[in-house]
């Protein structure tokens, strides 16, 4: 359930410059609670560097930004600890099991043994895993080793979980079931904010905002941005809108 | 003569004790100037598949012919003939973006004024940037490198084995812009991509899961081997609408597809009246229900189910 007046993420006039090339060019918007904000771009629009900014990995060259009510220019650290956070590049560790993936990501994130024990054993049934607890994660199909990655980053149960491309080369019903376990964390509150370059994907957000050379150039609803692009896809917007960088692509 | 000829290939591999299957008894031909697509997700075979074409390495059984040659007795002359992209960024990272394409060009005994005129249009683009060192470019850039060096030889056949995976709706549009235009000097082109809508643009297309064709027909033939009717259905609901369709009489399979949900019936004898009047009864508003032909999407994940059970 959406809490519009409760924002997870608030970003005002955020920048970054590398040398003399704006990266992030001032840009503004507010995340609800529970919501599932999707994060759309061409290769270089700046999608990475406005990411690892609101994840505290890099601080902004100006412009304020809050995620779950911690400042990103002065409370980095606050920050991680209550994020998750998960790549299109698996972040699990291939020579560790199932089980210890957890134990790790878990004590990594300050969790209590009994908290971890109790977490695992929900996240075995819930994926059917009980019997590969004690596989190596190298050794897993691609899609339950990308189910499990997400698992893991709400591990802690992190108000706020950011998805970098997390569908990226899985077959078709995985890439559907795996929408489904976002739907679920964003039912009981978790806030999304994920990037995705498969455009059906983000007719699945509540709300889409297009980057554009280091800007936002449009953030609305999938149905209201189709309505004002006249387009009857998301990847007609995208591309009406995509189509007007002038920046060399990454 | 066919550019390509597969007869009966299979591939295992063995990771920590146990055998993994990777391609399991493919065949297939490939005629002189098509653009063949090899579709499906990671850890399918694509890879696997283009690594035994360009003579990298064998297959555990079967014969394969590129141009007339045999890829384990004759590799050295398909070597000479055949254009190869590999998924991951394989050129030198520190040899500059004109010396890369020199460097290829010289191993070929060819120069890149000779076969200027094939790569111009892709390497216009990045030719402001020749004196920058490879491992410098951005990913894009990269890419059109990677391409302009498979093809300073003129090949007679290209292979490129996921050439737009990660690269957004913009680029992957010119990308493939830039593969017609190759056809038609006359170049084969295999190339592997795991999204599904790119299926389209090719002559040929052969759907790959767990190391064997799902299917390989032309984009028309692949979807209409989806048999059964299909509905796209929206509601203001679309939470409780999944669930509801879930429980519907007749359904045999919901997926979501952008904001619907394509629904698809075990009989031909229910009619859009039913399907209405059942989802009225579950007090939907909004409701759309239309009539849709399957995409590539839809029989790959019908394909993927047949093949499970």
């Amino acid at each position: 359930m959406i809490e519009l007046n409760t924002h997870m993420i608030t970003a005002d006039k955020l920048t970054k410059q590398f040398g003399d090339f704006t990266a992030v060019d001032q840009i503004s918007f507010d995340v609800s609670k529970g919501e599932i904000f999707g994060f759309l771009g061409a290769n270089g629009a700046g999608k990475t560097t406005a990411m690892r900014m609101l994840c505290g990995l890099s601080l902004p060259t100006s412009g304020k930004a809050s995620v779950n009510g911690f400042d990103v220019n002065t409370e980095t650290e606050k920050i991680k600890r209550s994020i998750g956070y998960m790549s299109q590049k698996f972040s699990l560790y291939e020579d560790l099991t199932v089980r210890e993936n957890m134990r790790f990501y878990g004590g990594i994130y300050g969790m209590t043994i009994p908290q971890i024990k109790l977490k695992t054993q929900y996240i075995l049934e819930h994926l059917h895993l009980e019997k590969e607890k004690d596989t190596l994660v190298g050794s897993l199909p691609l899609g339950w080793k990308q189910k499990l990655s997400f698992s893991v980053a709400i591990f802690h149960d992190p108000s706020i979980v950011f998805l970098d491309e997390p569908t990226g080369g899985v077959d078709p019903i995985t890439r559907r079931e795996f929408w489904e376990m976002i739907y679920e964390a964003a039912h009981k509150g978790t806030t999304i904010f994920v990037t995705t370059h498969y455009m059906d994907e983000a007719e699945y957000c509540n709300r889409v905002c297009i980057m554009v050379d280091g800007r936002i150039e449009a953030m609305d609803t999938p149905a209201n941005l189709k309505k004002q692009y006249e387009s009857a896809h998301m990847e007609d917007v995208f591309l009406k809108l995509a189509r007007k960088a002038t920046r060399i692509a990454d | 003569m066919p550019s390509v000829v597969v007869e009966n290939i299979s591939k295992s591999f063995t990771a920590e004790k146990k055998k993994v299957l990777a391609l399991g008894d493919i065949s297939f031909d490939v005629a002189k100037g098509a653009l063949f697509g090899v579709i499906g997700p990671d850890g399918a075979g694509k890879t696997t598949l283009f690594r035994i074409l360009t003579t990298l390495i064998l297959a555990d059984k079967g014969k394969v012919e590129i141009d007339g040659f045999d890829v384990v007795k004759e590799y050295k002359d398909i070597r000479k003939r055949i254009g190869y992209m590999p998924g991951k960024f394989s050129l030198y990272q520190d040899l500059t973006v004109e010396e890369n394409l020199e460097f290829f060009a010289t191993i070929f005994n060819t120069t890149i004024k000779e076969n200027y005129s094939l790569i111009k249009e892709i390497y216009q683009q990045i030719e402001p940037f020749k004196d920058r060192r490879a491992g410098k470019l951005s990913g894009g850039m990269k890419q059109k490198l990677a391409l302009s060096c498979a093809l300073i030889h003129r090949p007679s056949i290209l292979f490129l084995d996921e050439p737009t995976t990660g690269v957004d709706a913009v680029s992957r549009k010119e990308f493939w812009h830039m593969l017609k235009q190759l056809q038609k000097e006359g170049i084969t082109i295999l190339v592997s991509t795991p999204y599904m809508d790119e299926a389209a643009l090719c002559d040929t297309v052969a759907l790959i899961q767990n190391g064997k064709f799902l299917s390989i027909d032309t984009p028309e033939g692949t979807v209409s081997l989806f048999k059964k009717p299909l509905w796209a259905v929206k509601s203001d609901n679309m939470y409780k609408l999944q669930q509801d369709l879930k429980q519907f009489e007749g359904m045999a399979s919901i997926y979501p597809f952008g904001e619907y949900y394509h629904l698809s019936l075990n009989r031909d004898s229910i009619l859009q009246e039913d399907i209405s009047a059942y989802l009225t009864s579950k007090v939907h508003q909004g409701l759309e229900i239309n009539p849709i032909k399957a995409g590539i999407e839809d029989v790959f994940m019908e394909l993927m189910k047949s093949t499970d059970d």
